[in-house]
């Protein structure tokens, strides 16, 4: 292939993700990235951990109707632009977040552009 | 405790030709505390997937940065390939490699006239921007255009470069290298330069780590990470190894740029020396399914392209996390206890480029 790369995806429950962040970080990993995926009636949340080049991933799923995440800013600080990301384009409440720009991080012309469906028309 | 003045720093500056915005909290002008806004001109391309198909969708990578933009277009392929389980041909590969390295030459040099103009030192600007214009040059007669390659493609290369192109080429680059390498000792050796990037802008090796830096503000800080190690392209036939430093400081963080430069050359060289015969591309068919996070080294970092395909022409998901956007929390420490003039310079050491970060 193009490039082969294990890329195992752990599934967890939000309430295990601080938890499960601190293990990754005294395990000495780097966070990666975060992101999320619109799905119908879910939103997907992967975290993305490096070490020695071994690419690891955790994910939550979330409904659409109940989307609230603890931060993993007590472990990993460099979480913040990622989850005022969250905050700003899918509208994923985060909680104990360590620097939060409440909305703000992002200045769009609508709120959480990317819950907006695509026959909507705003892709 | 001194009185406590906020400066905003951007988003328009002069050393800052995109729009970042700092809050610097100063006691003084020490800075105690920095509070950086992006978002002034999010862009919102990732969601151009739902709407290009993903043979299009390469144009729309290539647009994320205007310095940096064959190795987006190549890191987005990568991942859509690896979806189809698609196996590049070797020639594309090497070609791949080497517009890869001479985009890394370009912007580094671009970067470091750029940091020889926010210190003042305007004819080592202009020496560098000369010498990185014979760069584009080669860019241009290889691929096209001198910004958007538009060389790379799923499957493979858009075109190819004939082989008597590619000995020029090689022979062109020893004259350029050249007089590149008669820039190299005012970065590496000059008193004005070092006393403005010596212990400046300090950041840590654990430091640099646990907040995720990526490219060289982190090897600058004495960590060997470096992508193009997992062997994608053909960076696995080729002989190389990471570029570091260990000061942590902004001059480190020159040092590793000015190093990769001659590291480029030498890899170009390499892949000009061994590349194969044959096809430039395969037939594509079928459509992604599946996902997959593709990693590059870019020149100011890890770039990773998530794609998520689900059979059809359209991907579900198409995610890029921009190296300048891995900087920013290492940023923020860095500025940290620095005095007010240096602002400019520490961060402009972590090269940053928002519109990539603002993709």
């Amino acid at each position: 292939m193009t490039m082969i790369e294990p890329q195992p995806v752990i599934a967890i429950d939000r309430a295990d993700l601080p938890e499960k962040a601190k293990e990754f970080f005294v395990q000495g990993y780097r966070l990666v990235q975060i992101c999320a995926t619109n799905g119908d009636s879910t939103l997907e949340v992967t975290y993305s951990f490096d070490r020695d080049y071994a690419f690891t991933n955790m994910r939550v799923i979330l409904q659409k109707d109940d989307t609230v995440l603890p931060s993993i800013t007590g472990s990993f600080l460099a979480a913040f632009t990622y989850e005022n990301e969250l905050q700003d384009l899918f509208g994923i409440k985060i909680t104990d977040l360590a620097i939060n720009y409440n909305g703000n991080f992002y200045k769009m012309a609508i709120k959480t552009p990317f819950l907006v469906n695509k026959s909507s028309g705003a892709a | 405790m001194g009185t406590r003045t906020i400066i905003p720093f951007g988003p328009q500056h002069p050393v800052l030709p995109e729009p970042i915005h700092l809050d610097l909290v100063l006691e003084d002008e020490k800075v105690v505390e920095a509070l950086p806004s992006v978002g002034f001109v999010h862009r919102g391309l990732e969601r151009l997937a739902e709407v290009k198909d993903f043979h299009e969708l390469v144009y729309v990578a290539e647009r994320i940065c205007g310095i940096c933009s064959f190795i987006h277009g190549q890191g987005y392929c990568q991942g859509v390939e690896t979806l189809l389980n698609i196996e590049v041909p070797a020639r594309a590969k090497y070609l791949r490699t080497i517009w890869a390295e001479l985009s890394r030459i370009h912007s580094h040099i671009l970067w470091l006239g750029l940091f020889a103009d926010a210190f003042g030192f305007e004819s080592l600007f202009m020496h560098c921007w000369r010498v990185r214009e014979k760069i584009v040059d080669i860019i241009e007669a290889t691929a096209g255009g001198r910004v958007i390659f538009g060389s790379c493609k799923v499957g493979g290369a858009r075109r190819d470069i004939p082989n008597d192109v590619l000995k020029g080429i090689k022979a062109e680059l020893t004259t350029i290298e050249a007089e590149y390498n008669e820039l190299k000792p005012t970065f590496l050796h000059d008193n004005s330069v070092k006393r403005r990037t010596v212990g400046i802008g300090t950041l840590s090796k654990e430091q640099a780590y646990a907040l995720g830096a990526v490219g060289p503000t982190l090897r600058g800080s004495g960590v060997a990470s470096d992508l193009r190690t997992l062997g994608y392209a053909a960076y696995k036939d080729l002989q190389w190894e990471p570029v570091v430093e260990h000061g942590g400081d902004c001059y480190s963080r020159t040092v590793v740029r000015v190093r990769e430069v001659t590291m480029s050359f030498d890899l170009i060289r390499q892949a000009i020396d061994k590349i194969p015969e044959g096809p430039v591309d395969v037939k594509v068919t079928g459509n992604p399914t599946g996902e997959f996070f593709s990693r590059l080294e870019q020149p100011r970092g890890e770039v990773v392209y998530y794609v998520k395909g689900n059979n059809t022409k359209f991907l579900e998901r198409f995610r890029i996390r921009t190296p300048t956007f891995a900087n920013i929390a290492p940023l923020v420490v860095m500025l940290k206890g620095c005095e007010l003039p240096d602002v400019p310079v520490i961060v402009l050491t972590i090269d940053p480029c928002i519109s990539c970060t603002e993709r």
